[in-house]
Protein backbone atom coordinates (compact mmCIF):
# COMPACT_ATOMS: atom_id res chain seq x y z
CA UNK A 1 0.00 0.00 0.00
CA UNK A 2 2.69 2.47 1.37
CA UNK A 3 4.95 1.40 -2.29
CA UNK A 4 1.81 3.11 -4.40
CA UNK A 5 1.71 6.12 -2.82
CA UNK A 6 5.15 6.43 -3.27
CA UNK A 7 5.42 5.40 -6.60
CA UNK A 8 2.39 7.43 -7.71
CA UNK A 9 4.18 10.55 -5.99
CA UNK A 10 7.15 9.56 -8.07
CA UNK A 11 5.76 9.07 -11.52
CA UNK A 12 3.25 12.43 -11.04
CA UNK A 13 6.68 14.29 -10.15
CA UNK A 14 8.90 12.52 -12.84
CA UNK A 15 6.12 13.81 -15.39
CA UNK A 16 5.93 17.09 -13.86
CA UNK A 17 9.90 17.28 -14.42
CA UNK A 18 9.59 16.94 -18.24
CA UNK A 19 6.70 18.96 -18.82
CA UNK A 20 7.95 22.02 -16.51
CA UNK A 21 9.00 24.76 -18.98
CA UNK A 22 11.35 26.31 -15.87
CA UNK A 23 14.56 24.59 -15.00
CA UNK A 24 14.71 25.19 -11.26
CA UNK A 25 11.05 23.95 -11.15
CA UNK A 26 12.10 20.83 -12.96
CA UNK A 27 14.90 20.62 -10.33
CA UNK A 28 12.32 20.89 -7.50
CA UNK A 29 10.56 17.97 -9.21
CA UNK A 30 13.07 16.39 -9.67
CA UNK A 31 14.04 16.45 -5.75
CA UNK A 32 10.47 15.15 -5.15
CA UNK A 33 11.39 12.24 -7.25
CA UNK A 34 14.33 10.99 -5.10
CA UNK A 35 12.77 11.39 -1.99
CA UNK A 36 10.15 8.96 -3.19
CA UNK A 37 12.65 6.91 -4.25
CA UNK A 38 13.81 7.13 -0.45
CA UNK A 39 10.52 5.93 0.44
CA UNK A 40 10.39 3.30 -1.49
CA UNK A 41 13.56 2.07 -0.31
CA UNK A 42 12.48 2.71 3.17
CA UNK A 43 9.35 0.60 2.96
CA UNK A 44 11.44 -2.15 1.09
CA UNK A 45 12.93 -2.33 4.78
CA UNK A 46 16.96 -0.68 2.71
CA UNK A 47 17.06 1.82 5.45
CA UNK A 48 20.58 2.67 4.67
CA UNK A 49 20.30 2.76 0.65
CA UNK A 50 17.55 5.30 2.01
CA UNK A 51 19.35 7.25 3.89
CA UNK A 52 21.91 7.54 1.46
CA UNK A 53 19.68 8.00 -1.29
CA UNK A 54 18.86 11.54 0.30
CA UNK A 55 22.05 12.32 1.33
CA UNK A 56 24.13 11.56 -1.88
CA UNK A 57 21.10 12.69 -4.43
CA UNK A 58 18.96 15.06 -2.49
CA UNK A 59 21.29 16.98 -0.16
CA UNK A 60 24.98 17.04 -2.71
CA UNK A 61 24.20 16.51 -5.91
CA UNK A 62 20.40 18.12 -6.41
CA UNK A 63 22.00 21.15 -4.50
CA UNK A 64 24.88 21.55 -6.82
CA UNK A 65 22.00 21.46 -9.75
CA UNK A 66 20.34 24.16 -8.48
CA UNK A 67 23.32 26.05 -7.67
CA UNK A 68 24.61 26.02 -10.76
CA UNK A 69 20.77 26.47 -12.26
CA UNK A 70 20.31 29.56 -10.67
CA UNK A 71 24.01 31.10 -11.29
CA UNK A 72 24.07 30.53 -14.74
CA UNK A 73 20.66 30.32 -16.35
CA UNK A 74 18.58 32.45 -13.90
CA UNK A 75 18.22 34.80 -17.26
CA UNK A 76 18.23 32.45 -20.04
CA UNK A 77 14.44 32.13 -21.46
CA UNK A 78 12.58 29.17 -20.89
CA UNK A 79 12.98 26.17 -22.84
CA UNK A 80 11.21 26.19 -25.93
CA UNK A 81 10.24 22.13 -26.88
CA UNK A 82 9.01 23.49 -30.47
CA UNK A 83 12.35 24.43 -31.58
CA UNK A 84 13.35 20.96 -30.59
CA UNK A 85 14.32 19.09 -34.49
CA UNK A 86 12.34 16.73 -35.83
CA UNK A 87 15.87 13.92 -35.88
CA UNK A 88 16.13 14.62 -32.24
CA UNK A 89 11.94 13.99 -31.50
CA UNK A 90 12.52 10.18 -33.56
CA UNK A 91 15.47 9.47 -31.60
CA UNK A 92 14.34 9.76 -28.34
CA UNK A 93 10.88 7.56 -29.12
CA UNK A 94 13.01 5.27 -30.44
CA UNK A 95 15.44 5.44 -28.07
CA UNK A 96 12.74 5.46 -25.07
CA UNK A 97 10.57 2.34 -26.88
CA UNK A 98 13.77 0.23 -27.20
CA UNK A 99 14.73 0.97 -23.07
CA UNK A 100 11.61 0.41 -22.58
CA UNK A 101 11.38 -3.39 -24.71
CA UNK A 102 14.56 -3.59 -22.85
CA UNK A 103 13.15 -3.29 -19.46
CA UNK A 104 9.95 -5.19 -20.25
CA UNK A 105 11.90 -8.12 -22.11
CA UNK A 106 14.05 -8.84 -18.79
CA UNK A 107 11.91 -8.47 -16.14
CA UNK A 108 9.52 -10.59 -18.09
CA UNK A 109 11.55 -14.20 -16.94
CA UNK A 110 12.43 -12.68 -14.01
CA UNK A 111 11.34 -14.82 -10.43
CA UNK A 112 9.47 -12.19 -7.90
CA UNK A 113 9.44 -15.13 -5.37
CA UNK A 114 13.04 -15.98 -5.04
CA UNK A 115 14.97 -14.86 -1.88
CA UNK A 116 18.78 -15.13 -1.37
CA UNK A 117 20.52 -15.60 1.77
CA UNK A 118 20.32 -12.19 3.00
CA UNK A 119 16.63 -12.20 4.03
CA UNK A 120 14.93 -9.99 6.14
CA UNK A 121 14.99 -12.17 9.20
CA UNK A 122 18.66 -12.65 8.71
CA UNK A 123 19.51 -8.73 8.37
CA UNK A 124 17.79 -8.26 11.69
CA UNK A 125 19.59 -10.94 13.68
CA UNK A 126 23.23 -10.48 11.96
CA UNK A 127 22.73 -6.64 13.58
CA UNK A 128 21.01 -4.47 11.05
CA UNK A 129 21.39 -3.06 7.49
CA UNK A 130 24.25 -0.60 8.40
CA UNK A 131 26.15 -3.42 9.44
CA UNK A 132 25.53 -5.80 7.29
CA UNK A 133 26.03 -4.01 4.18
CA UNK A 134 29.01 -1.87 5.82
CA UNK A 135 31.01 -5.37 6.28
CA UNK A 136 29.99 -6.66 2.83
CA UNK A 137 31.58 -3.38 1.36
CA UNK A 138 34.71 -4.21 3.71
CA UNK A 139 35.26 -7.74 2.85
CA UNK A 140 33.47 -9.66 -0.39
CA UNK A 141 33.04 -6.50 -2.21
CA UNK A 142 36.86 -4.76 -1.25
CA UNK A 143 37.69 -4.62 -4.86
CA UNK A 144 35.10 -3.05 -6.82
CA UNK A 145 34.81 -0.56 -3.88
CA UNK A 146 38.30 0.78 -3.85
CA UNK A 147 38.02 0.77 -7.85
CA UNK A 148 34.94 3.13 -7.37
CA UNK A 149 37.20 5.33 -5.15
CA UNK A 150 40.33 5.57 -7.44
CA UNK A 151 37.83 6.43 -10.46
CA UNK A 152 35.81 9.63 -8.24
CA UNK A 153 40.38 10.31 -7.33
CA UNK A 154 40.49 10.54 -11.01
CA UNK A 155 37.88 12.87 -11.66
CA UNK A 156 38.98 14.88 -8.76
CA UNK A 157 42.49 15.11 -10.08
CA UNK A 158 40.79 16.10 -13.50
CA UNK A 159 38.76 18.78 -12.30
CA UNK A 160 41.67 20.61 -10.44
CA UNK A 161 43.46 20.22 -13.51
CA UNK A 162 41.52 21.79 -15.90
CA UNK A 163 40.15 24.77 -13.34
CA UNK A 164 44.36 25.32 -12.60
CA UNK A 165 44.79 25.23 -16.80
CA UNK A 166 42.15 27.78 -17.22
CA UNK A 167 43.75 30.35 -14.59
CA UNK A 168 47.01 29.88 -15.84
CA UNK A 169 46.22 31.10 -19.49
CA UNK A 170 43.97 34.36 -18.37
CA UNK A 171 47.34 35.61 -16.31
CA UNK B 1 -0.09 0.20 27.18
CA UNK B 2 1.01 -0.86 23.40
CA UNK B 3 4.00 0.38 21.20
CA UNK B 4 1.97 2.34 19.43
CA UNK B 5 0.53 4.75 21.77
CA UNK B 6 3.89 5.19 23.78
CA UNK B 7 5.38 5.91 20.42
CA UNK B 8 2.42 8.78 19.82
CA UNK B 9 3.38 10.23 23.92
CA UNK B 10 6.77 10.57 22.35
CA UNK B 11 6.23 12.22 20.11
CA UNK B 12 3.91 14.77 21.21
CA UNK B 13 6.43 15.26 23.68
CA UNK B 14 8.98 16.05 21.80
CA UNK B 15 6.99 18.06 19.22
CA UNK B 16 5.96 20.39 22.36
CA UNK B 17 9.15 20.45 23.32
CA UNK B 18 10.40 21.86 20.22
CA UNK B 19 7.68 24.25 20.13
CA UNK B 20 8.38 25.88 23.64
CA UNK B 21 12.32 26.11 22.74
CA UNK B 22 11.29 29.36 19.91
CA UNK B 23 9.90 31.29 22.26
CA UNK B 24 12.34 31.01 25.00
CA UNK B 25 15.26 31.21 22.92
CA UNK B 26 13.93 34.48 21.16
CA UNK B 27 13.61 35.64 24.91
CA UNK B 28 17.15 34.39 25.86
CA UNK B 29 18.56 35.74 22.45
CA UNK B 30 17.36 39.55 23.25
CA UNK B 31 18.20 39.52 26.74
CA UNK B 32 21.45 37.70 26.28
CA UNK B 33 22.49 40.12 23.43
CA UNK B 34 22.11 42.90 25.72
CA UNK B 35 23.71 42.11 29.00
CA UNK B 36 26.70 41.40 26.37
CA UNK B 37 26.05 45.15 24.97
CA UNK B 38 25.18 46.61 28.71
CA UNK B 39 21.89 47.61 27.79
CA UNK B 40 18.40 46.38 29.71
CA UNK B 41 17.06 44.58 26.59
CA UNK B 42 12.93 44.09 26.32
CA UNK B 43 11.97 44.36 29.92
CA UNK B 44 8.25 45.97 30.08
CA UNK B 45 6.28 42.75 29.63
CA UNK B 46 6.42 40.04 32.45
CA UNK B 47 9.07 38.89 34.87
CA UNK B 48 12.84 40.29 32.88
CA UNK B 49 10.40 40.82 29.98
CA UNK B 50 9.68 37.30 29.74
CA UNK B 51 6.29 37.70 27.70
CA UNK B 52 7.49 39.69 25.21
CA UNK B 53 8.01 36.35 22.98
CA UNK B 54 4.57 35.84 23.52
CA UNK B 55 3.56 39.29 22.67
CA UNK B 56 6.15 38.79 18.95
CA UNK B 57 3.93 35.53 18.19
CA UNK B 58 0.26 37.52 18.57
CA UNK B 59 2.14 40.23 16.19
CA UNK B 60 3.25 37.97 13.60
CA UNK B 61 0.22 36.05 13.37
CA UNK B 62 -2.17 38.99 13.19
CA UNK B 63 0.08 41.40 10.45
CA UNK B 64 -0.77 42.07 7.24
CA UNK B 65 0.49 39.40 5.01
CA UNK B 66 1.14 40.65 1.87
CA UNK B 67 2.70 38.42 -1.19
CA UNK B 68 4.65 40.64 -3.39
CA UNK B 69 3.60 40.81 -7.03
CA UNK B 70 7.16 39.98 -8.73
CA UNK B 71 7.53 36.54 -6.49
CA UNK B 72 6.74 32.65 -7.83
CA UNK B 73 3.75 32.49 -5.73
CA UNK B 74 3.76 28.54 -4.98
CA UNK B 75 7.48 28.50 -4.12
CA UNK B 76 7.21 31.55 -2.04
CA UNK B 77 3.67 30.28 0.10
CA UNK B 78 6.49 26.82 -0.29
CA UNK B 79 9.44 28.03 0.97
CA UNK B 80 9.07 28.33 4.14
CA UNK B 81 7.04 25.22 4.95
CA UNK B 82 10.44 23.46 3.74
CA UNK B 83 12.14 25.17 5.92
CA UNK B 84 10.78 23.96 9.07
CA UNK B 85 9.62 20.75 8.18
CA UNK B 86 13.27 18.96 7.97
CA UNK B 87 14.10 21.06 11.29
CA UNK B 88 11.35 19.15 13.13
CA UNK B 89 11.64 15.79 11.43
CA UNK B 90 15.99 15.79 12.94
CA UNK B 91 14.60 15.44 16.39
CA UNK B 92 13.47 11.88 15.93
CA UNK B 93 16.43 9.93 16.18
CA UNK B 94 17.55 11.93 19.27
CA UNK B 95 17.47 9.91 22.81
CA UNK B 96 16.33 12.33 25.77
CA UNK B 97 16.81 9.56 28.16
CA UNK B 98 17.98 5.67 28.42
CA UNK B 99 15.46 3.15 28.78
CA UNK B 100 12.73 1.61 31.51
CA UNK B 101 10.98 -0.67 31.77
CA UNK B 102 7.21 -1.26 32.61
CA UNK B 103 5.62 -4.97 33.15
CA UNK B 104 8.46 -6.61 30.93
CA UNK B 105 8.29 -3.59 28.47
CA UNK B 106 11.32 -1.81 27.44
CA UNK B 107 10.60 2.02 26.59
CA UNK B 108 13.28 3.57 25.04
CA UNK B 109 12.87 7.60 25.46
CA UNK B 110 13.66 8.33 21.43
CA UNK B 111 10.83 8.82 19.22
CA UNK B 112 12.46 6.44 16.23
CA UNK B 113 15.29 4.26 16.89
CA UNK B 114 16.45 4.12 13.44
CA UNK B 115 19.09 1.55 12.01
CA UNK B 116 20.53 4.60 10.32
CA UNK B 117 20.74 6.58 13.57
CA UNK B 118 22.83 9.83 12.88
CA UNK B 119 23.01 9.36 8.82
CA UNK B 120 18.85 10.25 9.26
CA UNK B 121 19.56 13.25 11.03
CA UNK B 122 22.41 14.12 8.07
CA UNK B 123 19.82 13.05 5.06
CA UNK B 124 16.88 15.11 6.71
CA UNK B 125 19.04 18.23 8.10
CA UNK B 126 20.38 18.69 4.03
CA UNK B 127 16.92 19.05 2.84
CA UNK B 128 16.43 22.51 4.79
CA UNK B 129 18.84 24.32 2.40
CA UNK B 130 15.91 23.60 -0.35
CA UNK B 131 13.53 25.87 1.70
CA UNK B 132 16.12 29.03 1.79
CA UNK B 133 16.98 28.11 -1.89
CA UNK B 134 13.12 28.11 -3.19
CA UNK B 135 12.91 31.30 -0.79
CA UNK B 136 15.49 32.92 -2.39
CA UNK B 137 14.44 32.29 -6.28
CA UNK B 138 10.71 32.26 -5.99
CA UNK B 139 11.47 35.82 -4.21
CA UNK B 140 12.84 37.25 -7.32
CA UNK B 141 15.23 40.05 -5.83
CA UNK B 142 18.45 39.61 -6.46
CA UNK B 143 19.68 40.47 -2.70
CA UNK B 144 17.57 37.36 -1.89
CA UNK B 145 18.79 35.08 -4.78
CA UNK B 146 22.36 36.51 -3.86
CA UNK B 147 21.89 34.91 0.12
CA UNK B 148 20.23 31.61 -1.41
CA UNK B 149 23.51 31.19 -3.71
CA UNK B 150 25.83 31.74 -1.06
CA UNK B 151 23.74 29.19 1.66
CA UNK B 152 24.02 26.52 -1.03
CA UNK B 153 27.54 27.07 -1.39
CA UNK B 154 28.31 27.17 2.24
CA UNK B 155 25.74 24.12 3.02
CA UNK B 156 27.57 22.11 0.64
CA UNK B 157 31.08 22.84 1.70
CA UNK B 158 30.50 22.99 5.50
CA UNK B 159 29.15 19.46 5.30
CA UNK B 160 31.31 17.47 3.98
CA UNK B 161 33.55 18.27 6.84
CA UNK B 162 30.73 17.76 9.25
CA UNK B 163 30.16 14.41 8.33
CA UNK B 164 33.68 13.83 8.26
CA UNK B 165 34.22 15.01 11.84
CA UNK B 166 31.75 12.20 13.17
CA UNK B 167 33.38 8.94 11.42
CA UNK B 168 36.08 9.29 14.56
CA UNK B 169 33.16 9.00 16.64
CA UNK B 170 31.64 6.15 14.86
CA UNK B 171 34.61 4.09 14.66
CA UNK B 172 35.14 4.25 18.45
CA UNK B 173 31.67 3.16 19.26
CA UNK B 174 31.16 1.28 16.63
CA UNK B 175 27.64 2.19 16.01
CA UNK B 176 25.71 4.67 13.85
CA UNK B 177 22.45 4.61 16.08
CA UNK B 178 22.68 7.44 18.65
CA UNK B 179 21.28 5.74 21.44
CA UNK B 180 24.38 3.11 21.25
CA UNK B 181 26.26 5.99 21.44
CA UNK B 182 25.02 7.72 24.07
CA UNK B 183 24.94 4.29 26.43
CA UNK B 184 28.70 3.45 25.99
CA UNK B 185 29.52 7.18 26.69
CA UNK B 186 28.80 5.68 30.21
CA UNK B 187 31.88 3.48 30.33
CA UNK B 188 35.03 4.90 32.50
CA UNK B 189 37.95 6.32 30.26
CA UNK B 190 40.40 6.92 33.21
CA UNK B 191 40.44 6.51 36.43
CA UNK B 192 41.84 9.27 38.16
CA UNK B 193 41.77 8.79 42.62
CA UNK B 194 38.14 9.05 43.72
CA UNK B 195 37.21 10.47 40.21
CA UNK B 196 36.23 8.74 37.08
CA UNK B 197 36.39 10.65 33.93
CA UNK B 198 33.40 8.64 31.53
CA UNK B 199 33.95 7.77 28.39
CA UNK B 200 32.60 11.16 26.80
CA UNK B 201 33.00 12.26 23.19
CA UNK B 202 35.12 15.26 24.16
CA UNK B 203 37.38 13.13 25.76
CA UNK B 204 38.56 10.86 23.06
CA UNK B 205 37.44 13.51 20.02
CA UNK B 206 38.60 16.73 21.06
CA UNK B 207 39.55 17.39 17.33
CA UNK B 208 36.19 16.18 16.48
CA UNK B 209 34.13 18.83 18.52
CA UNK B 210 35.90 21.70 17.54
CA UNK B 211 35.11 20.48 14.13
CA UNK B 212 31.27 19.66 14.41
CA UNK B 213 30.35 22.83 16.28
CA UNK B 214 32.47 24.95 13.63
CA UNK B 215 30.60 23.51 11.26
CA UNK B 216 26.91 23.58 13.16
CA UNK B 217 27.03 26.94 13.04
CA UNK B 218 27.76 27.26 9.09
CA UNK B 219 24.93 24.54 8.50
CA UNK B 220 22.23 26.96 11.06
CA UNK B 221 23.28 29.83 9.11
CA UNK B 222 24.53 31.58 12.73
CA UNK B 223 27.19 33.96 13.12
CA UNK B 224 30.18 34.01 12.22
CA UNK B 225 28.90 32.27 9.51
CA UNK B 226 25.24 34.12 8.77
CA UNK B 227 26.74 35.31 5.44
CA UNK B 228 22.85 33.98 3.44
CA UNK B 229 21.22 36.50 5.77
CA UNK B 230 24.23 39.14 6.03
CA UNK B 231 21.88 42.75 7.04
CA UNK B 232 24.43 45.23 5.96
CA UNK B 233 25.53 43.01 2.98
CA UNK B 234 22.66 41.58 1.34
CA UNK B 235 19.48 43.80 3.42
CA UNK B 236 18.45 40.24 4.86
CA UNK B 237 19.18 37.64 2.42
CA UNK B 238 17.00 34.95 1.23
CA UNK B 239 13.90 35.90 3.70
CA UNK B 240 14.25 39.59 2.52
CA UNK B 241 10.67 39.49 0.53
CA UNK B 242 8.93 37.31 3.51
CA UNK B 243 6.85 39.01 6.41
CA UNK B 244 4.28 38.35 8.95
CA UNK B 245 4.38 35.03 10.36
CA UNK B 246 6.15 33.27 7.18
CA UNK B 247 8.99 35.27 8.70
CA UNK B 248 8.15 34.40 11.77
CA UNK B 249 8.73 30.27 10.21
CA UNK B 250 12.39 31.39 8.82
CA UNK B 251 12.90 32.42 12.37
CA UNK B 252 11.47 28.89 13.75
CA UNK B 253 13.37 26.46 11.37
CA UNK B 254 16.74 28.80 12.48
CA UNK B 255 16.16 28.01 16.12
CA UNK B 256 14.96 24.06 15.84
CA UNK B 257 18.43 23.95 13.38
CA UNK B 258 20.24 25.26 16.45
CA UNK B 259 18.70 23.25 19.14
CA UNK B 260 19.04 20.19 16.84
CA UNK B 261 22.55 21.02 16.61
CA UNK B 262 22.97 21.36 20.32
CA UNK B 263 21.47 17.85 20.95
CA UNK B 264 23.81 16.12 18.67
CA UNK B 265 26.31 18.15 19.82
CA UNK B 266 25.58 16.70 23.57
CA UNK B 267 24.56 13.46 22.18
CA UNK B 268 27.95 12.86 20.59
CA UNK B 269 30.46 14.37 22.37
CA UNK B 270 28.92 14.92 26.23
CA UNK B 271 27.18 12.08 26.78
CA UNK B 272 23.84 12.79 25.62
CA UNK B 273 21.41 11.70 28.93
CA UNK B 274 24.41 10.71 31.11
CA UNK B 275 23.81 12.00 34.13
CA UNK B 276 25.81 15.34 34.80
CA UNK B 277 28.31 14.76 37.84
CA UNK B 278 26.87 15.26 40.93
CA UNK B 279 23.27 14.12 39.84
CA UNK B 280 24.30 10.59 40.93
CA UNK B 281 24.31 11.47 44.17
CA UNK B 282 21.67 13.13 44.29
CA UNK B 283 19.54 10.37 42.50
CA UNK B 284 21.21 8.22 45.58
CA UNK B 285 20.32 10.59 48.13
CA UNK B 286 16.60 10.63 47.35
CA UNK B 287 16.72 7.07 48.27
CA UNK B 288 13.24 6.29 46.00
CA UNK B 289 12.93 2.46 45.67
CA UNK B 290 11.25 0.10 43.15
CA UNK B 291 9.65 1.94 39.93
CA UNK B 292 9.68 5.74 41.60
CA UNK B 293 13.04 5.09 41.60
CA UNK B 294 13.21 4.36 37.95
CA UNK B 295 11.40 7.46 37.30
CA UNK B 296 13.66 9.59 39.07
CA UNK B 297 16.13 8.52 37.03
CA UNK B 298 14.60 9.29 33.82
CA UNK B 299 13.66 12.82 35.19
CA UNK B 300 17.34 12.97 36.15
CA UNK B 301 18.45 11.70 32.78
CA UNK B 302 15.82 14.13 30.58
CA UNK B 303 16.96 16.91 32.90
CA UNK B 304 20.95 16.67 32.28
CA UNK B 305 19.99 16.14 28.31
CA UNK B 306 18.23 19.14 28.69
CA UNK B 307 21.13 21.15 30.48
CA UNK B 308 23.38 20.11 28.37
CA UNK B 309 21.21 21.17 25.10
CA UNK B 310 20.61 24.77 27.10
CA UNK B 311 24.25 25.08 27.27
CA UNK B 312 24.81 25.19 23.24
CA UNK B 313 21.90 26.89 22.88
CA UNK B 314 23.46 29.65 25.23
CA UNK B 315 27.08 28.94 23.10
CA UNK B 316 25.47 29.69 19.96
CA UNK B 317 23.70 33.18 21.39
CA UNK B 318 27.03 33.60 23.24
CA UNK B 319 29.41 33.71 19.60
CA UNK B 320 26.62 35.27 17.51
CA UNK B 321 27.11 37.76 19.54
CA UNK B 322 30.92 38.09 20.30
CA UNK B 323 32.32 37.33 16.95
CA UNK B 324 32.23 39.48 13.61
CA UNK B 325 30.84 38.02 10.59
CA UNK B 326 33.23 36.38 7.64
CA UNK B 327 33.75 37.48 4.71
CA UNK B 328 32.75 35.15 1.91
CA UNK B 329 36.39 33.98 0.70
CA UNK B 330 37.68 33.62 4.79
CA UNK B 331 34.64 31.55 5.11
CA UNK B 332 35.36 29.29 2.02
CA UNK B 333 39.22 29.13 2.53
CA UNK B 334 38.11 28.41 5.99
CA UNK B 335 35.80 25.17 4.84
CA UNK B 336 37.85 23.77 2.03
CA UNK B 337 41.56 24.53 3.61
CA UNK B 338 41.08 24.43 6.99
CA UNK B 339 38.53 22.17 8.57
CA UNK B 340 38.53 19.59 5.47
CA UNK B 341 41.81 18.44 5.57
CA UNK B 342 41.64 18.63 9.30
CA UNK B 343 39.18 16.19 10.22
CA UNK B 344 40.86 13.65 7.40
CA UNK B 345 43.50 14.06 9.58
CA UNK B 346 41.35 13.41 12.43
CA UNK B 347 40.17 10.19 11.07
CA UNK B 348 43.31 9.15 10.13
CA UNK B 349 44.52 9.97 14.04
CA UNK B 350 41.38 8.52 15.08
CA UNK B 351 42.24 4.96 12.93
CA UNK B 352 45.78 5.19 14.46
CA UNK B 353 44.75 5.16 17.85
CA UNK B 354 42.42 2.32 17.80
CA UNK B 355 44.76 0.04 15.80
CA UNK B 356 47.78 0.51 19.07
CA UNK B 357 44.97 -0.19 21.26
CA UNK B 358 44.55 3.14 22.78
CA UNK B 359 40.99 4.15 23.11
Amino acid sequence: MTFYIFAVIAVVFALTLIFKKNPVSSAFSLIVVFLSFAGIYAVLGAHLIAAMQIIVYTGAIMVLFIFVIMLLSADVPDLDYSRTSKTTKITALIGGLTLWGILTWMFKGAELTKTGTHTEEWITQSGGNTQVLSELLFSEYILPFELTSILLLAAIIGAVAIAKRKRGKKT
Amino acid sequence: MSEMSWTLIKFGLVLVGLLQVVPIMLWVERRGSALMQNRLGPNRIGPLGLFHAICDTVKFIFKEDPIPSHVDRFYYLLAPIVCVIPAFMTFAVIPFASSITIDGQVINFQVADLNVGILYIFAIASLGVYGIMMAGWASNNKYALLGSVRSSAQMISYEISMALSIVGILMIYSSVKLGDIARLQGETLVQLGSVAIPKWGIFVQPLGLIIFTTAAFAETNRLPFDLPEGESEIVAGYHLEYGSMKFALFMMAEYLNMTVASAVISTLFFGGWQLLPGMQFALDALAFDGMNREWARIAFEVMSFTIKVAFFMWVFVWVRWTLPRFRYDQLMSLGWKGMLPLSLLNIVITAGLIALGVI
